[in-house]
């Protein structure tokens, strides 16, 4: 069959363009999740101005493109010269940042009080009662929807493409405008991220597996 | 009875926003002795504990461990609290942690004692609460009359000069009540100085040596228990009395 050809033929130049996707979004997310925790943190710290930065950042965040934070990152902060491999991640990590603040929020608050008191009632400090006992339990819970998180951070790294990053989604309009054939071209790219997001749905399940095995 | 005083509190008052929940306490446990708090739910029975344990922060008055005023900002409260042991009602147990790290978790991390040691204490522990082949169980795999033993456990593991217990029997079901005030009485019998929020009258009457009625706040009547359960003085323990027992 001729896509199966087109499959076949173009897959070396496709397989970088998946290395590169999962490159932008893994390093994204690893620095995603150091903002988000970040934040997560203000927001519980119990100071107000601590808390309006917070809300400042995830105000801006969600209220702006993402495609707009990345050129920012690009074009805009010029003064930085960044790479187009680090505009993209900053960009997503900074997207991404945000969103897990608010899931690591939701799941530290989630834990019960007693936790606390039962961790201070034993001559541990604060800061050693959510390190050890708080947080472990807060990212459990946190799993699922961060294990979503990933999965969108994966596919919104195709905006890459329009910075001149060839990561998947610029691979597939490449080959498509020169074979004159979109469809094609269109439809491997979405088996790849079909794979890649496969895989990383595995990987979530896989670490809330081993997490859980406790309860 | 022994002779040196353990925990001291004096007029000690506490609001919670306009609700004035402890109204000039004064309370002394002498070293070695069991203290039982009785009353109605809402009385502040609860709050004293955790005034001892700075879980709450008291408005006024002085609260005096092991001859030691304390004040929180002057003290180091973790120092405080890891000699005043406390048992929650709802046992808070470390979920992601076995029953033996919950209970090595605060003697290796606070007062920093060698791995194999604090294994060994805890094996030790938990052998005392009956619970030697629960070791590797996570809390919840247990019932609750278990996990309220590994809580006490817990709470032993750092060797306190005092325990708290906060209504420690009150979330099992009745027939696992039994087991848990079992370990606590092993555990006035071996001189631990108690203090102990409760709603079993039975308890109260036989390992208390001095049981505190409490009302609104207040401390309404107070001496042993022969005298508050058999002759109480006031009319207000009289009618407590006669609707729980």
């Amino acid at each position: 069959m001729d896509w199966i050809s087109k499959f076949i033929d173009s897959y070396p130049v496709f397989l970088k363009g998946m290395l590169l996707t999962f490159q932008l979004t893994v390093v994204a997310i690893l620095i995603g999740i150091v903002i988000g925790l970040f934040f997560a943190f203000l927001k519980i710290s119990g100071v107000k101005i601590l808390e309006w930065i917070a809300d400042l950042y995830i105000f801006l965040v969600r209220g702006t493109p993402l495609v707009v934070q990345i050129f920012v990152f690009y074009y805009g902060l010029t003064a930085f010269n960044m790479s187009q491999f680090w505009a993209v991640v900053l960009g997503l990590a900074f997207h991404n940042g945000a969103y897990i603040a608010e899931i690591f929020r939701g799941a530290i608050q989630s834990i019960d009080k007693g936790q606390m008191e039962a961790g201070r009632s034993l001559g541990m400090t604060t800061g050693l009662t959510y390190r050890r006992i708080i947080l472990p339990q807060a990212l459990r819970r946190a799993m699922p929807p961060l294990g979503n998180q990933f999965i969108i951070a994966i596919k919104d790294s195709s905006l890459a493409a329009f910075i001149g990053m060839y990561e998947l989604f610029n691979v597939a309009t490449t080959y498509g405008s020169n074979s004159f054939d979109y469809m094609s071209y269109l439809l491997i790219v979405a088996v790849y991220y079909l794979i890649l997001v496969f895989i990383f749905t595995m990987l979530v399940r896989f670490v809330e597996k081993r997490m859980s095995l406790s309860d | 009875m022994s002779s040196s005083v353990m925990v001291k509190v004096e007029k000690l008052n506490k609001s919670f926003g306009d609700l004035h929940v402890l109204k000039d306490i004064d309370i002394t446990v002498k070293e070695s002795d069991v203290v039982c708090l009785i009353g109605a739910s809402g009385s502040g029975k609860s709050t004293i504990l955790r005034c001892l344990n700075f879980l709450e922060i008291k408005d006024s008055g002085n609260i005096i461990i092991g001859g030691e005023k304390v004040e929180p900002g002057t003290h180091d409260i973790n120092d405080i609290r890891a000699r005043v042991g406390m048992v929650f009602q709802h046992f808070h147990l470390f979920p992601h942690m076995t029953v033996i790290e919950n209970i090595v978790e605060a003697p290796m991390h606070v007062k920093k004692v060698p791995k194999e040691q604090a294994y060994q204490q805890a094996k030790e522990l938990l052998k005392k609460v009956g619970l030697s082949d629960k070791e590797n169980v996570y809390p919840g795999k247990l019932s609750g009359g278990q996990k309220q033993r590994v809580a006490i456990a817990r709470a032993l593991a750092m060797k306190p000069e005092v325990m708290l217990f906060d209504e420690p029997t009150s979330a099992l079901d009745p027939e696992l009540v039994g087991e848990v005030l079992t370990t606590m009485k092993e555990l006035a019998d071996e001189g631990m100085t108690m203090v102990v929020v409760t709603h079993e009258m039975g308890f109260a009457k036989e390992v208390a040596d001095w049981v505190v009625y409490m009302h609104g706040g207040r401390i309404v009547e107070a001496g042993p228990p022969e005298e508050v359960f058999n002759n109480p003085k006031e009319q207000r323990t009289k009618e407590f009395l006669d609707s729980v027992l």
